[in-house]
C-alpha cells in the first residue's frame, strides 16, 4: 500500500456495504459516521457506471450516523435502537451490521448487540469494517466470511452434484459485475454445470442458502475471494478451484472452460463443442472487423492497463493473446496484499510467444501517471483504465477507455466483458474510441 | 456570535446558529420559536445515512483551481474526490476550460496509524502535494479517525510552514462533530478567511459571488456589468490570488444563505465588506430582494430598480402562460433550509400549491444574528405552511409523500428524487444552484416543471414494476412517529 494516495481507485473496507446490497433484499446497517454511506455510495453507486441505489441503497441505507455522543459514551444503545427499527421499517431477508472507523476505534461491542438479535432468530450478521482496516475489496471478503460464519447453517447437509458456487468480480466495484457474472453462469450452464451466484437480480438468500450444498467453489479472481473459498473449505469441506484470470476472449475462455471441466470431472465433448461453436461465431465478426483493424491509420499497437487486478490481468491477456497488441507496464491499483503479489505478477509472464509484461503494484494514481508520462510508446497508446485517465490520455495523445473504478464517464447496464461475447463488446468499445477520436 | 479568525476552527452550526435536524410543525411556529432561540432538536429512533462536514468542505475547496487538498483520513473519506472531479469537469465544460484532475491526496490511514498516529504520513502527504501540483495553497482536512485519535495536525502544519512557501490551512471538518453537513462549508470558509484572505490594499468594484459550480456566470456577469460591478465567483473555479483579495470587494452576495453566511459575515466583520442579507435570487421576489440588497450595499439603488422594472415587464406575459399551465398542481419540497424555504415561494410564483416544506436542517439564526430571511418571508405569508426538518431521512420523506400524494416532488441533494419517482410521483431535482435564477430563470424552471408533468411515463412504469423497501407497517404509521420528543 502506498504511503499516500492520489486519484482514488478503491474505497475503504466499509465500501463492502455495496456487496450486501448486491444480495437481493439484503440490507446493510451502518454503525458509522453520518457521511460514510453517502461518500461510499457516491463512488460505487453513482460515479462507477451509474449503478444507482437499487432496492435499498443510497440514502435508504440505515445508519446510526454516529456523533460525538456515541464516541464519548459508546454507541451500542444507538445501534440497538436503529437495528430494532430497521426490522420494522424495511422489508428485507437479511440485515448486515457494518461498523465504521469511529465504532472500531472506541471499541463498541457490536458482537454483543448482533448476538441479541440473532438469539431472537432475526436474520442479522455483523462485520467490523472500519475504513482504516483496508480496501473495499478486503471489506468484501470480511462481509462474505461474516455471512458464511454467522448466517449459513452448520455442515452436514447434502451435496448437490454439479452445483458450483461462483465467486469473482466484486459487485459495484466492478461496474460490469451483473453482466460479467451472468455471462460466467451462462458459460457454465452450457457445459452442464449448475452455477450458483448469490449476487444480482433473482438470487438473494435462496442462492445464499444453497452455498453449502455445492460440489465445489469456483473463484475467478487474481486474489479477492481467496479468504472466502478457504473458509468454505474449512467450514463445509467444499473444494475450490482458483482460476486467477478473468476470461476475456477466445484464448482465455477456452482455457478456462477446459480447466473447469477437468476440475468438475465432466465430459470433454460438450466443452470442446461449445468452444468450437463460440470461436466460429467470434471469428465470423473478427474476420469482418479485420479490414478496419489492419488498414486504418492510427490504430494503437501498445497498451497499458491501470486497473484492479481483475481487469489488468484479464484485459492484458485478451489484448496480447487474441488481438495482437503489445504491453507496456501494467499497473495494478487495487492494493493487492503483498502476500499475493508474487503470484499475480507471475501471471503476467504467461502470455503467448514468450511475451511478458512488467507489473507495478500501486494504488497511488499520481505515481502511475508520472511513470506513464516517462514511457515512449512510439505511437498512440491504448490506455485501459478509469476515468482518471481521460486527462492523462489527452496529454500523451492516447486512446482511453474506462473499465475499472471509477467509470464515471459511462452508463453501464448489463454489459459484460467476459467470455466470447464480452470480448466482442470490448473490441467495439475500444475501436469506437479510436474511430470517434478523429471524426 | 462574532466570527473569530484567531480560532483554529469554526464552531458547528448547532453551537453557533442553534441549528436543528429534527422538527415537525408549521413555518409560523418554527420561525416564532426560532426567534427566541427556543427550538430544541428532536432526535430519531431510526436513521438513514445522511452526509457529513468533510464531504462539504472537501467538495467545495477542491474546486479552487490552484489549491491542493490533503485529506488526513482513511481512504474512504477521500472517496468524494471522485465526485468532485466529475463536478469540476462539468464546470470546466461550462467555461470552455481544459480539464484537469482534482488536486487531492489522501494519507490513507491504516489500523497501525490509529494506534501510533500518522504525523509522518501527513508530513509526507503535504510535501508530496507541494511537489506534485506546485499549488498556491494546501488545505489539510481532518477526518473522524484523525480527530478521535487526537492527531496534532496543527503541529505538523506549523513545522512545515518554514519549508513550504505557500499557505497551509487546516480545515477541521470531521464528520461526527455535527449532524449538519453544512458545518463543513463553514470549516472551509473559516480556513479561507483565516489563511488565504489578506487585508485590503485598495477597494474595487468586485462583488464576491459565493456559489457552487456557477453555471449562470455569464448571466450574472452581464447583470452586474449594468451596475458597473464585476463578480468574483467563489470558491470553486476561483484562484488563491483572487480569494486573497476578496477583502477589497465592494460587497459579498451569495446564491445560498446556508453556504455564504459564514464568509459573508466574516468579511463584513473583519474587513468592512458589506454582506447582502436577502432572499435567495430564485424567482421574482427573491431576485428583487437580492438585487435591491446589492444596490443598497453598493449605492446603486436606482440602476437596480430600472433593471427590475424592465425585466419584470419583459417576463410578465410568458409567466402568465406558464402559471396557467401549472395552476392547481401540488408539490412537496425537500431541500437544504435556505433553498427549501426559497423554493416554496418560487413554486407559488409559478402557480403551484405547495403542500409541505421539508428541509435538511434549520438554522435558528444566521451569523448576522437574525432568523434566515427566506424563513421570515415565508412565515409572513397568510398561509401557514406545514414544515418539517430532517437530515435527508428518506423514510420520513417517503411516508410523507405516500400520504400527501403531490403531483410533484421538488428536491435538492442527490438520493431522494429517485424514491419519489419509484412511488409514481414525478420529481424535479434542482442539481444546479442557478435553476430558477432570477426572472428568466423562473420562466426556464417553469417550462422544466411543465415538461416533467407532461410525460410521467418513467415514474408510472417504474412504480408499477418495482417494490419499495418500506414495510406496509411503516407507510401506515404517522410520519413523525419515530421522531422523539425534544429533550429540554
Amino acid at each position: 500500500m502506498a504511503q499516500v494516495v492520489e486519484q482514488m481507485r478503491h474505497v475503504c473496507a466499509l465500501g463492502a456495504l455495496q456487496s450486501v446490497l448486491a444480495i437481493e433484499r439484503a440490507v446493510p446497517i451502518l454503525h458509522a459516521g453520518p457521511g460514510c454511506g453517502q461518500k461510499l455510495w457516491d463512488v460505487l453507486g453513482l460515479e462507477n457506471g451509474c449503478q444507482g441505489s437499487g432496492y435499498t441503497g443510497g440514502h435508504t441505507v440505515p445508519s446510526t450516523n454516529a456523533s460525538e455522543k456515541e464516541i464519548i459514551f459508546g454507541g451500542t444503545t444507538r445501534l440497538r435502537e436503529v437495528v430494532a427499527n430497521s426490522f420494522k421499517v424495511l422489508k428485507a431477508d437479511l440485515f448486515v451490521v457494518l461498523t465504521g472507523c469511529t465504532s472500531d476505534i472506541v471499541g463498541d461491542d457490536v458482537a454483543e448487540v448482533a448476538k441479541e438479535f440473532q438469539e431472537q432468530g432475526k436474520p442479522l450478521v455483523y462485520a467490523e469494517t472500519g475504513g482504516f482496516k483496508g480496501t473495499n475489496l478486503y471489506g468484501h471478503e470480511l462481509v462474505l466470511n461474516a455471512i458464511f460464519e454467522q448466517y449459513l447453517p452448520p455442515a452436514g447437509g447434502a451435496i448437490e452434484n454439479g452445483l458450483v458456487n461462483i465467486w469473482s468480480v466484486v459487485p459495484f466495484h466492478d461496474a460490469f459485475w451483473t453482466g460479467n457474472l451472468h455471462t460466467i453462469a451462462g458459460l457454465l450452464s452450457r457445459i452442464g454445470l449448475k452455477p450458483n451466484i448469490i449476487f444480482g437480480p433473482g438470487r438473494g438468500v435462496n442462492a445464499l442458502n444453497k452455498v453449502p450444498q455445492a460440489q465445489f467453489n469456483l473463484l475467478i479472481s487474481p486474489w479477492v475471494g481467496l479468504r472466502n473459498v478457504k473458509l468454505l473449505q474449512e467450514q463445509y469441506g467444499t473444494p475450490f478451484l482458483h482460476y486467477p484470470a478473468l476470461p476475456i476472449g477466445p484464448t482465455e475462455t477456452g482455457k478456462f472452460l477446459r480447466t473447469v471441466a477437468q476440475f468438475a470431472g465432466i465430459a470433454t465433448e460438450p466443452v470442446e463443442q461449445l468452444i468450437v461453436e463460440s470461436e466460429n461465431d467470434y471469428y465470423y465478426y473478427i474476420e469482418r472487423a479485420a479490414d478496419i483493424l489492419l488498414e486504418t491509420r492510427m490504430m494503437p499497437r501498445r497498451f497499458v492497463t491501470i486497473a484492479d487486478s481483475f481487469y489488468a490481468l484479464g484485459v492484458s491477456r485478451f489484448l496480447i493473446n487474441d488481438l495482437g497488441l503489445l504491453p507496456e507496464t501494467q499497473f495494478i491499483t487495487d492494493d493487492a496484499p503483498v502476500e499475493y503479489q508474487k503470484d499475480i505478477a507471475a501471471e503476467f509472464e504467461e502470455f503467448i510467444e514468450g511475451i511478458k509484461a512488467p507489473v507495478v503494484f500501486t494504488n497511488d494514481g499520481g505515481e502511475v501517471h508520472e511513470q506513464i508520462r516517462r514511457i515512449n510508446f512510439h505511437s498512440r497508446p491504448l490506455i485501459v483504465g478509469s476515468s482518471w485517465e481521460r486527462v492523462l490520455s489527452k496529454e500523451i495523445n492516447g486512446y482511453q477507455l474506462s473499465v475499472t473504478l471509477p467509470v464515471s464517464d459511462r452508463m453501464v447496464l448489463n454489459r459484460s466483458y467476459v467470455g466470447y461475447d464480452g470480448a466482442q463488446r470490448l473490441i467495439e468499445d475500444i475501436y469506437t474510441v479510436v474511430l470517434q477520436d478523429f471524426q | 456570535m462574532p466570527i473569530n479568525i484567531q480560532n483554529l476552527e469554526s464552531p458547528t452550526r448547532e453551537n453557533r446558529l442553534g441549528a436543528i435536524t429534527g422538527y415537525q410543525g408549521t413555518i409560523k411556529d418554527l420561525v416564532s420559536k426560532a426567534s427566541g432561540c427556543a427550538l430544541k432538536n428532536r432526535e430519531r429512533l431510526f436513521s438513514q445515512t445522511s452526509a457529513c462536514s468533510s464531504g462539504c468542505a472537501q467538495g467545495h475547496l477542491s474546486g479552487i483551481r490552484d489549491a491542493a487538498i490533503v485529506s488526513h483520513a482513511p481512504i474512504g473519506c477521500a472517496a468524494d474526490s471522485i465526485g468532485s472531479n466529475v463536478q469540476n469537469k462539468w464546470g470546466n465544460k461550462v467555461r470552455n476550460w481544459e480539464n484537469q484532475n482534482v488536486k487531492f491526496i489522501c494519507t490513507n490511514m491504516t489500523e497501525e496509524d490509529t494506534v501510533f498516529g500518522a504525523a509522518n504520513k501527513l508530513r509526507e502527504a503535504i510535501r508530496e502535494a507541494y511537489r506534485r501540483y506546485r499549488p498556491k495553497a494546501i488545505f489539510v482536512t481532518t477526518s473522524c479517525t484523525s480527530a478521535v485519535i487526537g492527531e496534532d495536525i496543527n503541529g505538523v502544519i506549523d513545522e512545515l510552514r518554514q519549508e513550504i512557501p505557500v499557505p497551509l490551512a487546516p480545515v477541521f471538518c470531521e464528520g461526527f462533530r455535527s449532524k449538519v453537513w453544512a458545518s463543513g462549508f463553514d470549516a472551509a470558509y473559516h480556513a479561507i478567511l483565516t489563511w488565504i484572505v489578506k487585508p485590503p490594499e485598495k477597494k474595487t468594484n468586485n462583488v464576491n459571488m459565493i456559489n457552487f459550480r456557477g453555471s449562470a456566470k455569464d448571466a450574472i456577469t452581464n447583470i452586474f456589468a449594468r451596475f458597473d460591478l464585476k463578480p468574483v465567483f467563489i470558491a470553486p473555479f476561483s484562484t488563491i490570488e483572487e480569494l486573497s483579495r476578496i477583502s477589497e470587494s465592494a460587497a459579498t452576495i451569495s446564491i445560498c444563505g446556508t453556504l455564504g453566511g459564514y464568509l459573508g459575515n466574516g468579511l463584513e466583520e473583519h474587513y468592512g465588506v458589506p454582506y447582502v442579507k436577502s432572499l435567495q435570487p430564485h424567482g421574482i421576489a427573491g431576485m428583487d430582494s437580492w438585487l435591491r440588497g446589492l444596490g443598497k450595499a453598493t449605492g446603486r439603488e436606482e440602476k437596480v430598480e430600472e433593471f427590475i422594472v424592465e425585466e419584470k415587464k419583459r417576463i410578465a406575459p410568458e409567466l402568465e402562460e406558464i402559471r396557467a399551465q401549472l395552476h392547481g398542481k401540488t408539490a412537496v419540497v425537500g431541500m437544504g433550509p435556505s433553498f427549501g424555504h426559497n423554493y416554496v415561494r418560487v413554486l407559488e410564483e409559478l402557480g403551484l400549491e405547495v403542500l409541505w416544506g421539508a428541509t435538511w436542517h434549520f438554522d435558528q439564526q444566521y451569523d448576522h444574528g437574525t432568523c434566515p430571511e427566506s424563513s421570515l418571508k415565508l412565515s409572513s405569508a397568510e398561509k401557514d405552511l406545514p414544515v418539517s426538518v430532517c437530515d435527508q431521512q428518506n423514510f420520513e420523506i417517503l411516508n410523507l409523500l405516500h400520504k400527501l400524494k403531490p403531483d410533484l416532488y421538488v428536491s435538492r441533494h442527490g438520493g431522494t428524487s429517485v424514491w419519489s419517482t419509484k412511488m409514481g410521483i414525478a420529481a424535479a431535482m434542482v442539481a444546479d444552484e442557478y435553476s430558477a435564477f432570477g426572472y428568466q430563470g423562473l420562466l426556464d424552471f417553469g417550462y422544466r416543471l411543465i415538461d416533467t408533468l407532461a410525460n410521467r411515463s418513467l415514474a408510472k412504469n417504474l412504480a408499477a414494476r418495482i417494490e419499495l423497501p418500506y414495510s406496509d407497517w411503516w407507510l401506515q404509521q404517522e410520519t413523525f412517529s419515530l421522531l422523539e420528543e425534544a429533550v429540554i
